[in-house]
């Protein structure tokens, strides 16, 4: 069975700037792709194209074995997309968000009701669920992007900083979604914080300046520094070599 | 359709949940009754109909309307939620058509609350009332056509006050393409320009509407000015929406 994220060649121009390079890989499910690099490094780009919010100057990506580009609609049924910032509608309540979310997937009545309801609990919404989003802390607005994007229990999940702003307990809650889901899922998530690639990520790729430098297990890549450090490697292969 | 039915919602329930609905509701009662009433000598005219009130109501929207469509798309791109909304299972113009429906169905709710004025025009003589209807409709059609072009506008900024300037400089421009002003001046150096933009004027058809007069090809105008922006606005979110 081919692989339900597969990235071949993908590139993205900014005039003469190339923020991603080439890039290729591929994602199967029961994988946790960690996505690491450097502020800058090309992370939300390729994440945005692999999501179809940005075309691509060069190269495809096919989710469940839909093009992106060519078969648009059919790659974002399958996909539950965390975008950077987990942004939301200020104004609507956790529950009419999430319910316009899952009237657009196609879901009504009790099923929709019983989806929501689902995502909530899955992310420990249900407090807040009457209230506007604008009130909420920054944790509980992620957790609401967090819910928007496990709601119809898609087969490809990209989260771009899925944990970024949440305290240490709301951290372990996400990891321990992501890895309760892992068994059939395809997940993406970028981080910058290099102890959850150990917690939750069965596979790491690290990037810079738009290309990868290394795609490996976690347990792999801190084995390639005397100290055993996942930061020592971080640092070895994303600094611009003195030479 | 019913995916643009549901961004329709979404959206009209925005209005509703800040206060932009009840200040521009309000704003716009106000002007039109102050307008109507003192500087359109409704009563001293002593005739029994609503001329006064059409005539204000185009320059009314022209203020208004932009008002309305600045924060459209600028609004989505500074909140970053466009990224959300264009990666769930929609196509581009269903979001655009949804939109410009939730605006349109605003700017109708407004019109509708004039009630007063045909009651009290009502009460006091007896108004051809097919005329007022038509006036009603003109009023609709040039609410539609400005807010296409505020919506296409908008599409193309994240900065709110631009796509309001822009909104109103070229809905003026179509509102007076028609008047003496610009006629005259461009028959003495391009007469064929005067023609076309006799043609393009957005008040001249809607004159028509407020004499009781609805044409065919006002209607086919109208249908097909508010489809082009709504193109060009589909086309501008499609380049410019990961800007």
């Amino acid at each position: 069975m081919a692989a339900l994220i597969e990235i071949d060649g993908l590139t993205k121009r900014f005039g003469s700037f190339t923020a991603v390079d080439n890039l290729s890989f591929t994602v199967e499910r029961g994988e946790v792709l960690g996505f690491l690099g450097p502020n800058g490094a090309g992370k939300s780009t390729t994440m945005r194209m692999l999501a179809g919010f940005m075309t691509p100057s060069a190269g495809t990506s096919r989710i469940c074995g839909h093009d992106v580009q060519s078969d648009s609609l059919a790659a974002r049924k399958s996909l539950g997309f965390l975008p950077e910032g987990a942004p939301t509608y200020p104004e609507m309540t956790v529950l009419a968000f999430l319910q316009f979310v899952g009237r657009i997937r196609g879901f009504n009545g009790r099923e929709l009701a019983g989806r929501v309801e689902h995502a909530v609990a899955l992310t420990s919404l249900a407090g807040v669920r009457l209230q506007p989003v604008e009130t909420l802390s920054k944790g509980f607005k992620r957790r609401v992007g967090l819910a928007q994007a496990l709601l119809h229990d898609p087969q490809v999940l990209i989260l771009d900083e899925p944990t970024d702003g949440l305290d240490p307990n709301q951290k372990h809650e996400v990891r321990k979604l992501i890895a309760d889901m892992r068994a059939e899922k395809a997940i993406v998530i970028s981080t910058h914080i290099l102890e959850e690639v150990d917690a939750v990520c069965t596979r790491a790729i690290v990037i810079a300046n738009g290309r990868i430098v290394a795609d490996a297990t976690p347990k792999e890549l801190e084995q390639r520094a005397p100290s055993g450090k996942l930061d020592d490697v971080f640092r070895e292969l994303t600094l611009p070599k003195v030479a | 359709m019913r995916n643009t039915l549901i961004v329709a919602r979404r959206e009209l329930g925005g209005y509703f949940a800040t206060p932009v609905a009840v200040v521009f509701i309000v704003i716009f009662l106000a002007l039109q009754g102050v307008l109507t009433f003192n500087l359109g000598n409704f009563f001293e005219r002593n005739q029994a109909d609503l001329a006064p009130f059409f005539n204000f109501v185009p320059w009314v929207f022209l203020l208004l309307v932009p008002a309305i469509t600045m924060r459209l798309w600028a609004e989505e791109r500074r909140l970053g939620t466009i990224e959300l909304l264009l990666t769930l299972p929609i196509t581009q113009a269903q979001a655009v058509v949804g939109k410009f429906l939730a605006a349109w169905a605003f700017c109708a709710i407004a019109l509708l609350l004039t009630f007063p004025f045909v009651i009290t025009v009502n009460y006091l003589g007896s108004p051809d009332n097919g005329v007022i209807a038509s006036g009603y409709l003109g009023a609709l059609l040039v609410a539609g056509a400005f807010l296409s072009v505020g919506a296409a506008l908008s599409a193309a900024t994240k900065n709110q006050v631009i796509a309001f300037v822009l909104a109103v400089a070229v809905c003026f421009v179509f509102a007076v393409a028609s008047y003496p002003v610009v006629t005259e001046f461009l028959s003495r150096n391009t007469p064929v320009l005067a023609e076309v933009a006799r043609r393009i004027s957005v008040a001249e058809r809607y004159g028509a509407f407020t004499r009781g007069v609805i044409a065919l090809r006002d209607l086919v105008f109208f249908a097909s000015f508010i489809g082009f922006w709504l193109f060009l606005n589909t086309v501008i979110v499609e380049h410019r929406k990961a800007d």
